[in-house]
C-alpha cells in the first residue's frame, strides 16, 4: 500500500481538428498523496480544467487521452471503458464544480441526490443512506439538515448550494477529490467558509485533493503543493511556499508580481507583455520565449524543456536562482 | 467647488411582487427590495472613487443610477452640478451625457458582434453627429492595440483586447467620468494587470475620474483613492485604502479583509465568516450586519447607525471609535 493516490505520467490530450492535431494537455506528471492537496493554476487555456477532466474521464470528443497514464491507487485508469469508469467516479473520485447549480439536478431533492450516490457506490440499506445522508449534510455545516432533505437545489443559497456539491463529492468516502474553481462563483466571505470546509474534510479523512484554480491567494492558503501551468505543460512544481515566495520559472514570477496582492504600495502593477499563444500557433521552443524577459537562443530553438530535463522544479533553461538561499 | 460627482440620499427600490393574480389568489403582500438606501458620496475630480460589497450589496445598482441607466427611486446624483434626473433644459443634460461613458464586466456582452470595431469605437460621437474620420484608429493605439485592428470584428480579439476595445469606445466622446463596473472581473491575472495598468494612464493623461465598482478587494487596494464599502445596500464604511486595509474600523470591513486570501497566507486557518447576507426583502431590523457582527449589542438590533466620522473615515457602527 503506498501513499500515493494519483499518479499521472506523461499525460497527453490531443483535440485532432482540420487543420492541425493540437494538444491542450501536454506530457504532464504529477502525483498526489494521501491528504495532500495539489493546487493546479493557470490562465484560462493553460490547460488545467482539461487535465482534470482528463483524470475523470470526461474528456469531450474528440479531445481523447493519446499519451501517458493515469494511475489511481496503483490500478492504471485511462483507457478503461466507461461503464468501468462510471463506477470510479463517485466512488474512489469526487467532483465539486465551478457552479453549484449547473452540478446539482434541479428536479431531485437534495436528500435523494445523496442517497442515489451512496446506493450506486457502497453497500448499504435504504435507510442507512438516508441517516448518513442527513449526516453527511450535518458536516458540511447544513442547519437543520433533517428538515432540509426534501429540498430543492433553488431553495439554497450559493454557498449552501456548494456545500451540498461537497457533501456529494464525499459522499461515497472517494480517496480523491477534484475541485475545478470550486469557490469562483461564491462571494468572498462564502469563499472562505468554503475552502475552510474542504480543507477541514480532506484532513480529516486523508482525501487527496487536485485543486483547480486561478486565484493565486486561495492556492497560497489552501494547498501544499502547486503546478503551474501554461500552454497545455508544466511551467513550474513545488511546494507552495517555495513556488510562491521564490519562484524559478519566469512566468510564475510574473504572474505572482502581477496579481495587486503582490505589489502592494507600487503605482504600476507588474505586467507580462503580450498573451498566452493559441494552441494551434505555439511558437517554437518554449512556449512563453516570446514574453520572457530572460529568453535567450537556446529557448527560441531547443524543444521545450520540461521539469525532467531541467531541475525538476521549473521546466526553464534558465530558471530564476534565489541567491543564497538553497 | 465640490467634487464631479454628488450623491445624496441616494435610494433604489425594485418591486419584486408576483403577478397581481397570483398575489390575490395567494393573497401574498407586495414584495419590495431595496438595493440602495440612502447612500451618499463625493467624488473630486481626477480621483478614482471604489465602491466594494459582496453579491447583493447594490453596488452595479448605483453605478447605473450615476450613468442615467435606472432612475432613483430617491435621492438624487449630480454631476458637475446637473442633477440627470430633474434637469430639464436639453443643452445641459447633453453636455452631462457626453460626460459620463460606462465600460461593462463582460467585454463578450458589451460589444456588438455584427458592428466592425470602428463603429463601436465611434458610436459615441457619430450619435451626436461629431467628427469621426480617423477617431477610432488613434484610440486603438492609445489603449495599446494597433490602427489595423479597426476593420476587424469583436470575435477577433480575446478577452483582454476586447476590454481594451471598451475602454477606447468609453473614451471616444472624451468624458470626464467613467463608470467601470466590475472592468477586470472576466479577465486572467496577467491580462487584469495589463488592463489596470492601461486605465490607470489613462486617468493621468486624460484627467478622469472613475467610479470603480468591484468585489475584489485587491484591484480596489491598487486603484483607488477612496473606498466605499456597502452591505445590503447601504454604505457602511468609507475611508482610504491605506485606512481600509490597515485599520478598518465596520466589523463587516474587517470580517471581509479577514476573509480575502492572502499571497502569505500559507496553511493559514481562517476563522471563516458566520453566515450570509441575509434577505434584502426582509432585512433584520436595526443595523443590517447585526446577526453576523461579532460584537454585535442589544443597541444594533433596533437602532440603525448613521455614517458618522471616526478618526479620518465614515463609517456606520455604533460601536466603532
Amino acid at each position: 500500500m503506498t501513499d500515493t493516490v494519483l499518479s499521472v505520467r506523461d499525460l497527453v490530450v490531443e483535440i485532432p481538428t482540420r487543420h492541425a492535431v493540437l494538444r491542450p494537455v501536454d506530457k504532464v506528471s504529477y502525483d498526489i498523496k494521501r491528504g495532500e492537496i495539489l493546487g493546479v493554476v493557470g490562465e484560462s487555456g493553460a490547460g488545467k480544467s482539461m487535465t482534470g477532466n482528463a483524470v475523470i474521464g470526461l474528456l469531450d470528443r474528440p479531445a481523447r487521452i493519446t499519451g501517458g497514464e493515469i494511475h489511481l491507487n496503483g490500478k492504471q485508469i485511462d483507457g478503461l471503458t466507461m461503464s468501468e469508469m462510471r463506477r470510479i467516479r463517485g466512488k474512489e473520485i469526487g467532483m465539486v464544480f465551478q457552479d453549484p447549480l449547473t452540478s446539482l439536478n434541479p428536479l431531485i431533492p437534495i436528500g435523494d441526490q445523496l442517497t442515489e450516490t451512496m446506493l450506486e457506490h457502497l453497500d448499504i440499506s435504504r435507510s442507512e443512506a438516508e441517516d448518513r445522508a442527513v449526516a453527511a449534510l450535518e458536516e458540511v455545516g447544513i442547519p437543520a439538515a433533517r428538515e432540509r432533505i426534501g429540498s430543492y437545489p433553488h431553495e439554497f443559497s450559493g454557498g449552501m448550494r456548494q456545500r451540498v456539491v461537497i457533501a456529494l463529492a464525499l459522499s461515497a468516502e472517494p480517496s480523491l477529490v477534484i475541485a475545478d474553481e470550486p469557490t469562483t462563483a461564491l462571494d468572498v466571505s462564502v469563499q472562505a467558509q468554503i475552502i475552510a470546509l474542504l480543507k477541514r474534510l480532506c484532513r480529516e479523512r486523508g482525501t487527496a485533493v487536485m485543486l483547480v484554480t486561478h486565484d493565486m491567494g486561495v492556492i497560497a492558503e489552501a494547498a501544499d503543493r502547486v503546478a503551474v501551468m501554461y500552454a497545455g505543460r508544466l511551467a513550474e512544481l513545488g511546494p507552495v511556499r517555495d513556488v510562491i515566495t521564490s519562484p524559478r520559472h519566469p512566468y510564475t514570477d510574473g504572474l505572482m508580481g502581477s496579481t495587486p496582492l503582490a505589489s502592494k504600495g507600487q503605482a504600476r502593477l507588474r505586467q507580462i507583455p503580450g498573451s498566452m499563444p493559441r494552441l494551434g500557433n505555439l511558437p517554437t521552443g518554449c512556449a512563453f520565449n516570446p514574453r520572457c524577459p530572460k529568453a535567450q537562443d537556446q529557448c527560441r530553438i531547443d524543444p521545450s524543456p520540461s521539469l525532467a530535463t531541467c531541475d525538476g522544479r521549473a521546466a526553464c533553461w534558465y530558471p530564476i536562482l534565489a541567491e543564497a538561499t538553497a | 467647488m465640490s467634487g464631479l460627482v454628488r450623491v445624496e440620499g441616494l435610494t433604489r427600490i425594485f418591486d419584486v411582487s408576483k403577478p397581481w393574480l397570483n398575489r390575490l389568489i395567494e393573497r401574498l403582500p407586495k414584495a419590495m427590495l431595496t438595493a440602495v438606501s440612502d447612500v451618499s458620496f463625493e467624488i473630486p475630480e481626477r480621483k478614482v472613487y471604489a465602491l466594494v460589497g459582496e453579491s447583493g450589496s447594490g453596488k452595479s445598482t448605483i453605478g447605473k443610477m450615476v450613468v442615467g441607466l435606472l432612475r432613483p427611486s430617491g435621492g438624487e446624483v449630480e454631476i458637475g452640478g446637473v442633477n440627470l434626473a430633474v434637469e430639464t433644459d436639453p443643452d445641459r443634460i447633453e453636455q452631462v451625457r457626453s460626460d459620463i461613458q460606462m465600460i461593462f464586466q463582460d467585454p463578450f456582452a458589451s460589444l456588438n458582434p455584427r458592428w466592425k470595431v470602428r463603429d463601436i469605437i465611434a458610436e459615441p460621437v457619430a450619435a451626436r453627429g461629431g467628427e469621426t474620420k480617423g477617431l477610432a484608429e488613434k484610440l486603438l493605439e492609445q489603449v495599446g492595440l494597433s490602427a489595423e485592428d479597426a476593420g476587424k470584428f469583436p470575435h477577433e480579439f480575446s478577452g483582454g483586447q476586447r476590454q481594451r476595445i471598451c475602454i477606447a469606445r468609453a473614451l471616444a466622446s472624451e468624458p470626464r467620468l467613467i463608470v467601470c463596473d466590475e472592468p477586470t472581473s472576466a479577465l486572467d491575472v496577467s491580462v487584469q494587470a495589463q488592463v489596470l495598468n492601461l486605465m490607470s494612464d489613462l486617468k493621468d493623461e486624460f484627467g478622469l475620474t472613475y467610479l470603480f465598482i468591484s468585489h475584489d478587494l485587491t484591484v480596489v487596494q491598487h486603484m483607488a483613492d477612496t473606498i466605499g464599502v456597502l452591505y445590503l445596500g447601504r454604505l457602511v464604511e468609507e475611508a482610504s485604502p491605506e485606512d481600509l486595509f490597515e485599520n478598518p474600523k465596520h466589523p463587516y470591513s474587517q470580517m471581509l479583509l479577514a476573509a480575502a486570501p492572502k499571497m502569505d497566507g500559507f496553511g493559514r486557518e481562517v476563522d471563516p465568516p458566520k453566515g450570509e447576507i441575509p434577505d434584502p426583502i426582509n432585512p433584520p431590523s436595526g443595523c443590517a450586519f447585526h446577526p453576523r457582527c461579532p460584537i454585535a449589542v442589544d443597541r444594533c438590533k433596533r437602532e440603525r447607525p448613521d455614517l458618522r466620522t471616526v478618526r479620518g473615515a465614515r463609517v456606520a457602527c455604533h460601536l466603532a471609535e
